[in-house]
């Protein structure tokens, strides 16, 4: 048997599951987002669906929601790894427990994370108490917004406990590759710290910072379970207004949450193209 | 500057603490809530304690422990899945280069980046039609979206490492392709295609959208159990659940400590969880 048929029945399998899944889930959805279901009787193409998400006032403001949560998330994320990430990789006593405890919310699930902020930020959380403790407040609602308010603090502080280990493993693993004599020499060379951290470590370790920031944004940006524990009402999330508008009892709807579900397809798609021209770009450099 | 600074500044040991304790803080109020009786406002810790959240939570009853069976028959299902239709494909990718290669892992890897709420909904109607929702295996296959693209490239990661002439040698000396398999490739493999299979494992245990979209209501996993509970106001419950949700990835993590560091792919692998 030749190489060439050995890799494509190797291939076969896993590239069928993943088209007939994945493109063929996009593909539906792209065809019933346009009204289009001949298996359950839709003939008709039209662009109802698109017309009426973006001539509504809501959708701009969930657009504008999940968008600001994805950027002030991946942005506090990213700056709180890099710190943790230059303390983990340098050597000192409990390093082993340090470093174990900094990767023990890996595997947690986002939802039990999302519980947990739940319970300590809420207006009777465990917060809320330490200040009524220390006099501060008089009663649970003197406590500030912190879950299902319009500024998504809750939100934000879930994806931030779990992505600053992530994106810090990430990290770790590259500044290990890379080594500290590059550091060094530039110290030696009369680079204070900040100058041999920007112009030095920074640009080495740009890639996985980007590939890990990329991943980070559209995890965020498409993730339904936390803004529909710890978010408000309205406007929602895109990715919770696409599954409320989906289940709505009236099926003329469906239509608008395919679109939905398209737009935030095409928001990833989006990202990956802009992260593929940024890493060619840095491998040309 | 062949010296190099041991140890850190006490700036540097109050945010590793600050961050550390952060990092933990939110686990422990779900462990708190499971074991209290009365926890009312303005308590910093609960006035009374029991162990009624467990009881209930282990009792026949609750549906609890049929979410936990269900949650793990369908893991498993899906992992089974994975290692059947990733494995061959992680070792075409890891050992040979052809033409449309990066194609292909663009596509191998899309469904990792591409939220499963886009792609579920159109889904959905197919698997109405072919009887696949409301049903475990449904879920099982609709979890292979997010689990097999992770088994492909560990496997892929795995075999770029790997010599097949071994194999051709067990052949000349003998034996079939089926027990060069047996002996020669699986015992060559099985390290990496464990750390596969409990990412896959814990990748299908972790998802809720999709199995919320595909179960319909009538596939309880522990996730969609936690989030009703922790809805409904049912704090002790929701901390009993949440801990024994945890349990399963909190024991591959210790098992996997010393790997995880050093490995990107391992930590790429955690995040659909």
């Amino acid at each position: 048997m030749s190489d060439r048929w050995k890799i494509a029945l190797l291939l076969a399998p896993a590239v069928l599951v993943i088209t007939c899944l994945f493109l063929g889930g996009l593909a539906l959805g792209f065809a019933r987002s346009l009204n289009y279901m001949p298996l359950i009787g839709l003939n008709d193409i039209n662009l109802n669906a698109y017309v009426s998400i973006l001539s509504s006032s809501g959708f701009y403001k969930s657009l504008l929601l999940t968008t600001y949560i994805s950027f002030t998330s991946t942005l506090v994320s990213c700056v709180l790894a890099i710190g943790a990430a230059m303390i983990l990789r340098r050597s000192f006593i409990g390093k082993p427990i340090a470093s174990f405890l900094f990767q023990v919310n890996l595997t947690v699930p986002h939802l039990v994370g999302a519980i947990g902020i739940l319970y300590l930020f809420s207006q009777s959380g465990f917060f809320a108490r330490l200040a009524y403790e220390f006099e501060l407040i008089s009663r649970p609602a003197d406590f500030p917004a912190m879950v299902f308010d319009p500024a998504a603090i809750g939100i934000i502080l879930q994806y931030v406990w779990k992505e600053v280990p992530f994106i810090g493993v990430i990290l770790l693993a590259n500044m290990q590759t890379i080594g500290a004599d590059y550091e060094a020499a530039a110290r030696s060379l009369g680079a204070n710290r900040w100058q041999s951290f920007r112009f030095v470590l920074l640009p080495l370790i740009l890639p996985g910072l980007l590939s890990a920031s990329m991943i980070v944004f559209a995890f965020t940006f498409g993730a339904y379970e936390i803004p529909a524990l710890l978010g408000q009402n309205f406007p929602s999330s895109l990715p919770v207004l696409a599954y409320d508008t989906f289940t709505d009892v009236d099926l003329t709807a469906r239509p608008e949450a395919m679109a939905l579900a398209m737009i935030i397809a095409l928001a990833s798609a989006l990202l990956i193209a802009g992260y593929v021209k940024l890493a060619r770009r840095h491998v040309r450099q | 500057m062949t010296i190099k600074k041991q140890g850190l500044s006490w700036i540097a040991w109050l945010s590793l603490g600050l961050m550390l304790t952060w990092l933990i803080l939110p686990l422990l109020p779900l462990a708190l809530w499971s074991i209290s009786h009365r926890w009312y406002f303005p308590d910093i810790l609960p006035s009374e304690y029991s162990l009624h959240a467990w009881k209930y939570v282990f009792s026949d009853t609750a549906g609890v422990m049929t979410a936990l069976g269900q949650t793990t028959l369908i893991a498993l299902g899906t992992t089974a899945l994975a290692v059947l239709i990733g494995v061959p494909a992680g070792r075409a990718l890891g050992l040979y280069h052809f033409k449309g290669k990066a194609l292909v892992e663009l596509l191998i890897l899309a469904p990792t980046i591409v939220p499963g709420i886009a792609v579920v909904l159109g889904i959905h109607v197919v698997f109405l039609k072919l009887g696949l929702a409301n049903s475990l295996f449904g879920v099982m296959i609709v979890h292979l979206i997010p689990a097999l693209p992770y088994m492909v490239l560990v496997m892929a990661g795995v075999f770029a490492n790997y010599n097949p002439a071994i194999e051709a040698q067990a052949r000349s000396l003998g034996a079939n392709p089926l027990q060069a398999f047996w002996y020669v490739t699986l015992p060559a493999i099985l390290p990496g295609l464990l750390v596969g299979c409990f990412f896959t494992f814990l990748v299908s245990w972790s998802q809720y959208i999709l199995t919320l979209v595909i179960g319909g209501g009538r596939v309880a996993t522990l996730p969609l159990l936690l989030f009703n509970f922790a809805t409904s106001g049912r704090n002790d419950i929701t901390g009993a659940i949440g801990i024994l949700y945890i349990l399963p990835g909190v024991i591959v993590l210790v098992l996997a400590a010393r790997h995880l560091s050093g490995r990107n792919s391992a930590a790429g692998s955690l995040r659909q969880i």
